[in-house]
């Protein structure tokens, strides 16, 4: 097939470049300035697709983003993208797409079975079937997820690159039809910084396929004039190929720009594929236009029926003349335009008007070109057959336009053209949370009031301004005023070009058109909405069933819940339920439009935050040694931490193993830089914490560190960690890795809200000081080898910290300890960090020095009974529910949470308590977050006593050992509970002490 | 997205800032002579108006500093921002 609609002249096309494109695996050739789907008519294919519900054969629909039907998958392997739009599809080189939602071809389609089966799957047929009983649901989840959903998404990596960028502008002016471009060439003559958007590859919008002259021209030279003049402005930015998909609060609008997407993914091109754009502007100019609303007729869903304004731009911008005998079926006059280009391109046209006695100078035009026009008719059925469409019946209307009379009149015909009027396209508007208003004449919602965060001005068909000229006025007045509000001297006025247009007569309210049965009944359908295949008796079912609001309506028929979002759909079955309920359009209401105005890929939303960019990783200075020596990386917040250390072939629970026993038997050595730090200072850097601290800090001396526990207003703990006093009004406070950020936000948040007059500044650190902390019998001798300094218990106390150079380093040592042993965390500034750990790890040669991980660091602690806040509390456990009453200070007075400990819920007995478990067997090691009950039962419901926070098999213990936040665990130390796991095993343990190992002095 | 201005900073993006719900609550400065009751009304119970609400906001990727905003929870107009400390503005909304 070569290009047999092709028109031998006319269209904005290179024909001096024949594209070679495959469809379905079958080859076709095109031009450049195609969209596939004109690529396809020229070739003759109208049918690209099966329905999403009943697999009827559809056909292109439109010329633009508003198509229902013509959805493809663009592409195979890495590059391949389901649902894109035909009709928005640029032709390239090469370029292959199928369609989807059929198997094994469009031209045969196994599922088509459903539409044989139509009565069976109503409206609210997924509902109902949710509502089944449930364990069929198992059963027909496989057909229906097999029958639904549209195309295939890609199972390889994305191998293009996405970019993003931030704007601001004064003026953003959306859609460059002629009052976007008036408006941003009067807005961009104030000197305002203005961006003008549009969709399509060129600027021009309804101008490239009118007809009407400019200032006595063709409107094209107008708008290349008007291009060129604002390529002349600096501050104006033009985006094509550039959809406005969301339009958010305080004029914040996010544009998806296709920088390379319309060329072979081949392409040489640098750059992005897309470019997602997010802009404040000051102003928003709305020029967005309007779409063509369908007429629903008998079998109005066939292919080879589009809306008449595609076919006219068919015509005009792609040089296709998609059929040879083609009838159009309006209410309206906009229709004739398609009517009298198609006869111009050499057609045979008819047209079906539903008006009686339709006048005005356009019908007078098609008449004296012998154009049939068949008055007060209708189109009552559709004769499509073996993938053809062959003609169709057309019929008198009775006089209220609800039935037809007379006989069935044939009309061969291989392209029929529907025109409903305009629908004026408010979804952006309406995303704003502006209030859309209805035009009792006009039959549409315009744009109303808008939300007083985003100001702007609307202007063209986007508020059902018709009329060239008024557009072209209202453009002008809405880019001047809009810079005006943005701050710029500009006056607004009507100044517009001269125009000559043909005068539009009145249309006929009438949309859904009758046939010989009543609508719904009978072979014959009328699907309102394409996209997801729902038809006019859905909505009465829908109706009947009490779905009667539009949200309702919309989710029950999923009308206009497509990818297309119901843009050529949902204005007719606004209609249809306002006739069955017998009220105006505006008490069925409107449904809210959300973002995005057409979908956006992945790829744009994600743009360059994949792969290491997805997530940063905060690295201790460290990390180079742990990357040569085999470390295992567990994630903690952002920081990456060494999990363990295994040797070559060691399983992860032997290293962890060993690395236990040496630590405790002789020396470890932990990089504890993570923790959070907070460095305090101030006159009131006491009285601050106390009272984030339970216990007292009024006497702690310079050089003395205490452990601290903090808690919320509900008396619950959330971090722990110790603090050292440095100085008087000094100190160094360590957080826990993960509570960091928490406990200096929690710091500021009372310092700056609540006592502000409170002397003390709070500066986070965590990334000034690197941390090796060496632990073990040995720990002091391998300090010792590293500095001048007297280590002993007199000279160097548990609970304290000293300033003195390391292997050359200035530091600060601390003498506290997670392990229960003897330990010194030695803090250097961070880029000594990786100098200091390799000298201790040299210097600690002689003791097999044994780095351990955060497992290890885990199992030491818990040996020893000490918490892991996060892991053993979860904001529901206060100090005494650890055991630490010892911690709470009673008498120096209030701090934060104190008073909620009184609390009836607080105070009662009984509450989930922390102890250690023991199992039966000391080799079974419990897994965490298992519950624990007291006597078990054959079958649940058991009453819950708890469950296990932390279990580990401990080798200096000798077993497996774990903690537990048990009801009344303090009064049920000594008896023996029971856990039962999901592999059906169950266990006894006793309740303990959460101290396991006795040994060890700190 | 919100635009908010920081009395610190001036007007940004709502993704650098952190909403911490309804602000003017005063901690009570002797919490022992409260009933639980009152207590309890101070540490979970707070207005979820629909309308003009005052809440603490915190320029946390910014200048980490906290202040105050009146904003209608229905248009999301912010009609005011102030410093902590500073006069509750009267609005009329
Ligand atoms: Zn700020």
């Amino acid at each position: 097939m070569s290009q047999d609609y092709r028109l031998d002249k006319g269209g904005r096309l290179n024909r001096s470049k024949t594209l070679r494109f495959w469809y379905d695996n079958k080859g076709y050739e095109g031009y450049q300035g195609d969209t596939l789907a004109s690529a396809l008519l020229a070739n003759g294919v109208h049918l690209v697709g099966r329905s999403f519900k009943y697999h009827r054969p559809r056909g292109i629909y439109s010329a633009g983003s508003e198509e229902p039907n013509a959805l493809v998958q663009l592409e195979s392997g890495a590059h391949t993208e389901p649902n894109r739009r035909a009709t928005e599809v640029e032709l390239y080189e090469g370029l292959s797409a199928s369609s989807q939602n059929c198997w094994p071809s469009v031209g045969f389609d196994i599922g088509a079975i459903n539409s044989k089966i139509s009565r069976l799957l109503p409206a609210g047929f997924y509902y109902k079937t949710f509502m089944w009983p449930g364990a069929l649901w198992t059963t027909y989840e496989k057909f229906i997820r097999k029958a639904a959903g549209l195309g295939k998404s890609p199972t390889e990596i994305d191998p293009d690159s996405y970019d993003k960028i931030h704007a601001h502008c004064d003026v953003l002016i959306i859609g460059a039809g002629p009052a976007g471009l008036q408006a941003a060439l009067h807005a961009g003559r104030s000197g305002a910084r203005v961006m003008l958007i549009d969709e399509k590859p060129m600027f021009g919008g309804s101008l490239l396929t009118d007809s009407a002259l400019i200032d006595g021209a063709p409107a094209d030279q107008w708008v290349t004039k008007i291009i060129n003049e604002l390529k002349q402005m600096g501050e104006v930015t033009r985006l094509t190929r550039t959809t406005v998909t969301g339009y958010y609060d305080y004029n914040f609008v996010v544009a998806n720009e296709r920088v390379n997407e319309h060329l072979s993914p081949n392409r040489k091109a640098g750059g992005p594929k897309e470019r997602l754009w997010k802009i404040r502007a000051r102003q928003v100019v709305l020029a967005t236009g309007a779409i063509e609303r369908p007429l629903v007729f008998a079998d109005s869903d066939r292919p080879g029926i589009m809306l008449a304004h595609a076919l006219r731009t068919y015509i005009i911008h792609y040089g296709v003349l998609p059929g040879n005998r083609i009838a159009l079926v309006t209410n309206n006059d906009s229709a004739y335009h398609s009517a009298l280009d198609a006869h111009a391109a050499g057609a045979m046209v008819e047209v079906i008007d539903v008006r009686r006695n339709p006048s005005g100078s356009l019908i007078d035009r098609a008449r004296e070109k012998g154009i049939h026009i068949h008055e007060n008719s209708t189109i009552s059925a559709v004769d499509y057959r073996r993938g053809k469409l062959r003609g169709i019946e057309v019929m008198q209307l009775s006089d209220d336009g609800k039935a037809v009379r007379g006989v069935p009149s044939d009309s061969r015909c291989d392209l029929v053209a529907v025109s409903g009027g305009w629908t004026p396209t408010v979804h952006l508007f309406s995303q704003a949370k502006g209030k859309l208003k209805f035009l009792d004449d006009q039959h549409c919602f315009v744009p109303g009031e808008r939300a007083v965060n985003n100001q702007g001005f609307e202007a063209g068909a986007c508020k059902a301004t018709w009329s060239l000229s008024d557009c072209l006025k209202e453009g002008a007045i809405a880019g001047a005023s809009a810079a005006s509000a943005a701050g710029f001297e500009s006056t607004a006025t009507e100044d517009a070009p001269e125009t000559e247009e043909s005068v539009y007569g009145p249309a006929r309210a009438l949309w859904i058109l009758p046939t010989d049965h009543p609508v719904g009944r009978g072979p014959k359908k009328h699907f309102h909405e394409l996209h997801n295949d729902s038809t006019v008796a859905d909505i009465a079912l829908a109706a009947r069933e009490g779905f009667i609001s539009i949200e309702h309506l919309k989710r029950y028929t999923t009308t206009g819940m497509g990818t297309d979002q119901g843009k050529t759909s949902n204005l007719n079955a606004l209609t249809v339920m306002s006739e069955i309920r017998d009220v105006p359009i505006p008490e069925v209401g409107t449904t809210t439009f959300r973002p995005p105005f057409t979908p956006l890929s992945f790829g744009s939303i994600v743009g360059h935050d994949r792969r290491e960019l997805f997530v940063q990783q905060r690295k201790t200075a460290m990390q180079p040694w742990h990357n040569r020596n085999n470390a295992v990386y567990e994630d903690v917040g952002d920081w990456k931490r060494p999990f363990y250390f295994p040797h070559h072939g060691e399983s992860m629970h032997d290293a962890v193993q060993r690395e236990c026993l040496s630590a405790r038997t002789s020396a470890g050595i932990v990089d504890a830089s993570t923790l959070g730090k907070i460095d305090i200072q101030g006159p009131d850097a006491r009285r601050l914490l106390n009272m984030v601290y339970t216990n007292a800090w009024s006497k702690l001396a310079p050089g003395r560190c205490r452990y601290g526990l903090m808690l919320n207003e509900h008396g619950m703990v959330f971090d722990d960690g110790v603090t050292t006093c440095l100085a008087e009004n000094h100190f160094h406070m360590t957080t826990t890795t993960g509570g960091a950020a928490r406990v200096m936000g929690w710091l500021e948040e009372w310092l700056q809200t609540e006592w502000p007059e409170w002397q003390v500044y709070c500066t986070s650190v965590t990334e000034q000081w690197a941390v090796a902390s060496i632990t073990g019998p040995n720990a002091g001798k391998l300090l010792s080898k590293l500095c001048g300094q007297p280590l002993d218990e007199e000279s160097f106390p548990f609970m304290s910290m000293q300033s003195f150079s390391v292997a050359g380093i200035p530091a600060r040592v601390f003498r506290i300890s997670f392990t229960g042993d003897l330990t010194f965390e030695i803090n250097v500034p961070a880029r000594y960090g990786l100098a200091l750990w390799e000298a201790l790890m040299e210097a600690g040669q002689e003791y097999d020095i044994c780095p351990y991980g955060t497992e290890a660091m885990h199992i030491l602690r818990a040996e020893k009974g000490f918490i892991i806040v996060g892991q053993d509390t979860d904001g529901t456990v206060t100090p005494m529910d650890l055991g630490m009453d010892w911690i709470v200070s009673k008498t120096k007075g209030d701090f934060l949470g104190r008073r909620s400990f009184t609390r009836s819920d607080t105070a009662r007995s009984g509450r989930k308590q922390l102890v250690g478990l023991l199992t039966e067997d000391p080799s079974f090691v419990l897994p965490e977050g298992v519950h624990v009950v007291e006597k078990l039962k054959d079958k649940p419901p058991m009453s819950m006593l708890g469950h296990v926070t932390s279990s580990y098999m401990s080798p200096n213990v000798g077993r497996s050992i774990a903690m537990a936040l048990i009801k009344d665990g303090f009064n049920r130390k000594g008896s023996t509970l029971e856990v039962s796991l999901m592999d059906g095993s169950s266990h006894k343990v006793t309740v303990t002490d959460p101290v396991f190992l006795k040994s060890g002095n700190e | 997205m919100l635009l908010i201005e920081c009395p610190w900073c001036g007007v940004r993006d709502q993704t650098e800032f952190h909403c911490h719900g309804e602000a003017h609550i005063a901690r009570p400065l002797n919490p022992d002579s409260l009933s639980d009751e009152e207590w309890g009304s101070y540490v979970f119970f707070r207005n979820n108006p629909k309308g003009l609400h005052y809440e603490r906001w915190e320029h946390s990727h910014g200048c980490r500093r906290w202040f105050n905003a009146a904003r209608d929870t229905v248009t999301d107009h912010i009609y005011a921002t102030y410093k902590p400390g500073a006069v509750k503005p009267e609005i009329e909304s």
